[in-house]
């Protein structure tokens, strides 16, 4: 039995990052919103205070912070003429649950895509015939435009305080900064964080080469900071425990810390937890509302006039399929727009290793602790010749020395045994990571659909995903590689070792929680399952918030990019649609 | 041997760490209730799930993976201690993982296809003593070490096939954890006196390393701290 509640102006599925941006918005308005978590209340002081916050067992090896697989997962496989299986286990990559989601759990590296990543298609075939581009690959263009987030970026920078040296400040080329960012409306809240040795010696290196490199913009606090919501963050202490960890201190800029406090006093909200969103319902082409079950087993309905998906990627997508909102892509016909452009990142590195009088004492850091170049990234290097298109940043973080998860050893040292022991202890405080974070262009090939064999707990099937690398992830990855190798052999240790991208993709080793497409925008319905302003071309009145949106992943971490086009969102829904509800893009 | 999931669970506690969470309506502000922080689930000696003949396989094992020299072996730090508890709890009956069948091979890319991760070791160290036997060897408790190494290096890379489970995917996970209990906090059993932690330097829970960003290439050496406290041999 259903039970049907009484209605609201706005429920939120999930509530993350974006949830809560949305909530904040909404509630600005005046409207009733409600917000539905299919996890539990947190908070800083309880749930990871300050001595219980460092402990790698229970967080990252016993998965605390993450998403419960239990109740749901996907399946996997690399090629569409293979058996998927479920993912049993989380490993590449951590998807959170409970109230913050994963932005609890983020590193905190905060970039601002170039403004050539939101023109993919049209600016590579401009400058290079549309030949340079890839026949299996199905990127394309935003239908946003880098002028018209900048505004938004700007106020998700300062709602979290990022520290950082800006590079373009509206046109004017900043020292110290990334010279290659999009020109900004301001400044960094903050100043960059301190630097500890492992990201100067880097830093030195690239420059000898040279290259331009700043600071890694970061929400882990450089100083105290109080934001526009009037909701303060304590200075960041450097305690290593940042990325898949939550902060004890509130220092690291998260929707519990720089929005919830203002957010929860306002009458117009509500947050309910425990609230496993099923399906959204539709009645001739609007969302009436979404049915949700508790963990005691009870289900409801929920009516609402607007219904907002925040709930990360798959979910987002998962909730279209289940309720049979839109048509699932098929890569066979290249029909159906649902699960379309699933892209991922491409990772790869290098450890140089030094003698005994070099410490790097890796415990020393933070999630966004770091130096980075960004000449290879986007199209900031020219491509010609080169086979490939996109790029990454490559960079020297120093986010921990977590002895479980961190111990870097010569990649001829045994298994196990006493040769690794002695490894680990020769080289556990001597050696330097970096890393190239590239992009991911979406494939014909990779898609998210239903599995066949496969349920959740709630009886549903399972969302499965097909991925491998495309040629041109391969390849530009590699090419990226090359750059990181050089710059490790500049870095002066006895020895460097490069660890370049695993193809194919794996879904066990962690590479990053950098899931992006399946409910990807554009400009018409024929390319698209989201207008420019993450609204549904099917359903006006459901919106779609999150990395799902971007039609292929540049190279650089997501978080950035997904508050903006939230923002982007809200700011026309509060001009436009409230007045006047219906579609803000005519198909 | 037949051990269905279910007749596996039937056999162990089913005592759940986390409470489930029920759902429940917050307005009006933030939810604060004084003095209350959620502490990890410790090391309990009583909660354990290895039988005898298992241990003795399970230290014999991670002796190898991390033997003696001048610092302790794994075993000589609690990391069996800390398996066993592991195993008898949330993770050993796999609460959090996708447990549903068809159980399939499946790809090295397609991750951890076993059982859940206690039902895993039982079934693996049972194949692996009952393989011993039948080829008319030692038990693996008696094998000389570097017959050990072999025969744990085989099941590294694969080789060799267990009759009810998967080889390598219980090397995988026996050397995980091996490292979870060998590096992890103490307040889990392993680790003792944070020992591994002096090993290589790590200073423990500390929260704050302001006072170290610049260092310049020196090493800091801290004493350690564990979750528990400043803990006492
Ligand atoms: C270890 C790690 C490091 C990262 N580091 C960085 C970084 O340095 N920089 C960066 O830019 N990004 C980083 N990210 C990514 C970043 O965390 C995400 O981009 C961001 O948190 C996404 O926000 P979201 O609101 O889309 O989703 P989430 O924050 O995941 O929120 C989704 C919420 O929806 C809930 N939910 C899901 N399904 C349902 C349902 N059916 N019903 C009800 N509720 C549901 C979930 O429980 C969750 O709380 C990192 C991620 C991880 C895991
Ligand atoms: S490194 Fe800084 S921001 Fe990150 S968890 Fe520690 S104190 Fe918080």
């Amino acid at each position: 039995m259903t039970t049907i509640l009484p209605r609201r102006d706005v429920v939120i599925v999930g509530f993350g990052w974006t949830g809560a941006i949305v909530a904040e918005q909404l509630t600005q308005e005046g409207l009733d919103v409600l917000a539905l978590e299919r996890g539990h209340w947190r908070d800083t002081s309880t749930d990871y205070a300050v001595n219980n916050a460092q402990d790698e067992v229970r967080y990252r090896y016993r998965d605390e912070l993450f998403e419960d697989l239990s109740r749901e997962t996907l399946t996997f496989r690399n090629q569409s003429n293979q058996e998927a299986l479920p993912m049993r286990m989380l490993g590449s990559f951590l998807p959170g649950t409970n109230v913050g989601g994963s932005g609890v759990h983020w590193n905190g590296q905060t970039w601002r895509f170039l403004p050539t990543d939101f023109q993919a298609r049209s600016h590579n075939e401009e400058r290079y015939g549309a030949d340079a581009i890839d026949e299996e690959l199905t990127i394309q263009d935003w239908g946003v435009t880098y002028e018209e987030l900048e505004p938004h970026y700007d106020t998700f920078d300062k709602l979290c305080g990022i520290a950082g040296q800006a590079g373009n400040l509206g046109g004017e080329i900043q020292q110290g900064g990334n010279p290659f960012e999009g020109p900004r409306s301001s400044p960094y809240p903050n100043p960059p964080m301190d630097m500890v040795a492992a990201p100067l010696r880097f830093a030195d290196a690239a420059r000898e080469l040279g290259y331009q490199p700043f600071p890694g913009p970061s929400a882990n606090m450089s100083r105290a900071y109080t934001n526009p919501l009037g909701v303060s963050l304590a200075p960041c202490s450097y305690c290593g425990f940042c990325e898949k960890y939550a902060c004890g201190n509130y220092s690291k800029a998260t929707a519990a810390t720089t929005i919830l406090p203002a957010l929860m006093r306002r009458e117009n909200f509500t947050l309910k937890t425990g609230a496993m969103v099923l399906r959204v319902e539709t009645r001739g082409g609007r969302a009436t509302g979404v049915t949700y079950v508790t963990p005691e087993g009870d289900e409801f309905f929920q009516p609402a006039d607007m219904v907002f998906l925040c709930a990360y990627i798959t979910h987002n997508v998962n909730l279209l399929m289940q309720s049979g909102i839109g048509e699932i892509y098929d890569p066979r016909t290249g029909e159906g727009q649902v699960g379309r452009n699933y892209a991922y990142q491409t990772m790869s590195g290098a450890n140089v290793f030094y003698d005994d009088d070099f410490s790097v004492n890796p415990f020393v850091g933070a999630g966004a602790l770091g130096q980075c170049i960004d000449e290879f990234n986007g199209d900031n290097f020219d491509h010609e010749g080169l086979g490939f298109i996109g790029g990454g940043y490559i960079a020297q973080w120093q986010t921990n020395g977590r002895p479980i998860e961190h111990h870097p050893v010569p990649s001829d040292t045994p298994t196990f045994g006493l040769g690794w022991k002695q490894a680990v202890r020769a080289n556990y405080n001597h050696t330097i990571g970096i890393g190239a974070h590239g992009a991911s262009h979406s494939r014909r090939g990779n898609h998210l659909d239903l599995d066949p064999t496969y349920r959740d707990a709630y009886g549903r099937p399972l969302m499965r995903l097909t991925f491998d690398f495309s040629r041109n992830d391969i390849a530009m990855s590699a090419y990226l590689t090359d750059r990181v190798e050089e710059i490790a052999r500049a870095m002066g240790g006895n020895r460097v070792d490069v660890s370049p991208l695993k193809v194919p993709y794996d879904i066990k080793p962690y590479q990053t929680t950098h899931n992006t497409g399946g409910h990807i925008m554009g400009d018409s319905p024929d390319n698209s399952v989201t207008n420019k302003f993450n609204q549904s071309w099917d359903v006006s009145n459901l919106f779609l918030m999150g990395a799902g949106n971007f039609p292929q992943n540049p190279g650089y971490n997501p978080t950035g990019t997904v508050a903006a086009l939230a923002y982007h969102s809200l700011a026309e829904i509060r001009r436009s649609y409230l007045q006047n509800p219906g579609p803000l893009v005519q198909a | 041997m037949q051990l269905t999931r279910r007749a596996f669970l039937a056999g162990v506690s089913t005592f759940a760490l986390t409470a489930a969470s029920a759902a429940r309506e917050y307005r009006g502000g933030i939810p604060w209730e004084p003095g209350k922080a959620v502490p990890p689930p410790v090391y309990d000696p009583e909660q354990t799930f290895l039988t005898s003949e298992e241990r003795a396989f399970v230290t014999a094992a991670v002796d190898r993976l991390i033997p003696a020299d001048e610092y302790p072996s794994a075993s000589e730090l609690g990391v069996v201690d800390f398996i066993d508890h592991q195993l008898a709890g949330p993770f050993g009956r796999g609460d959090i993982y996708y447990m549903e069948g068809p159980f399939r091979d499946g790809l090295p890319t397609q991750g951890y296809q076993a059982q859940a991760p206690a039902l895993l070791y039982r079934q693996a160290i049972a194949d692996i003593r009952d393989g011993l036997a039948a080829a008319g060897q030692p038990d693996f408790i008696e094998l000389p070490d570097d017959e050990k190494d072999t025969l744990l290096t085989r099941l590294s890379k694969g080789e060799g096939e267990l009759s009810h489970t998967d080889g390598k995917t219980f090397f995988d996970t026996l050397w995980q954890n091996t490292q979870e209990g060998y590096f992890g906090d103490p307040v889990y059993g392993g680790n003792r006196n944070m020992e591994a932690w002096r090993m290589i330097n790590f200073p423990g829970a500390r929260y704050d390393y302001r006072p170290w960003i610049d260092h310049g290439g020196e090493a800091v050496i801290l004493d350690p701290v564990s979750v528990g406290g400043r803990m006492v041999p």
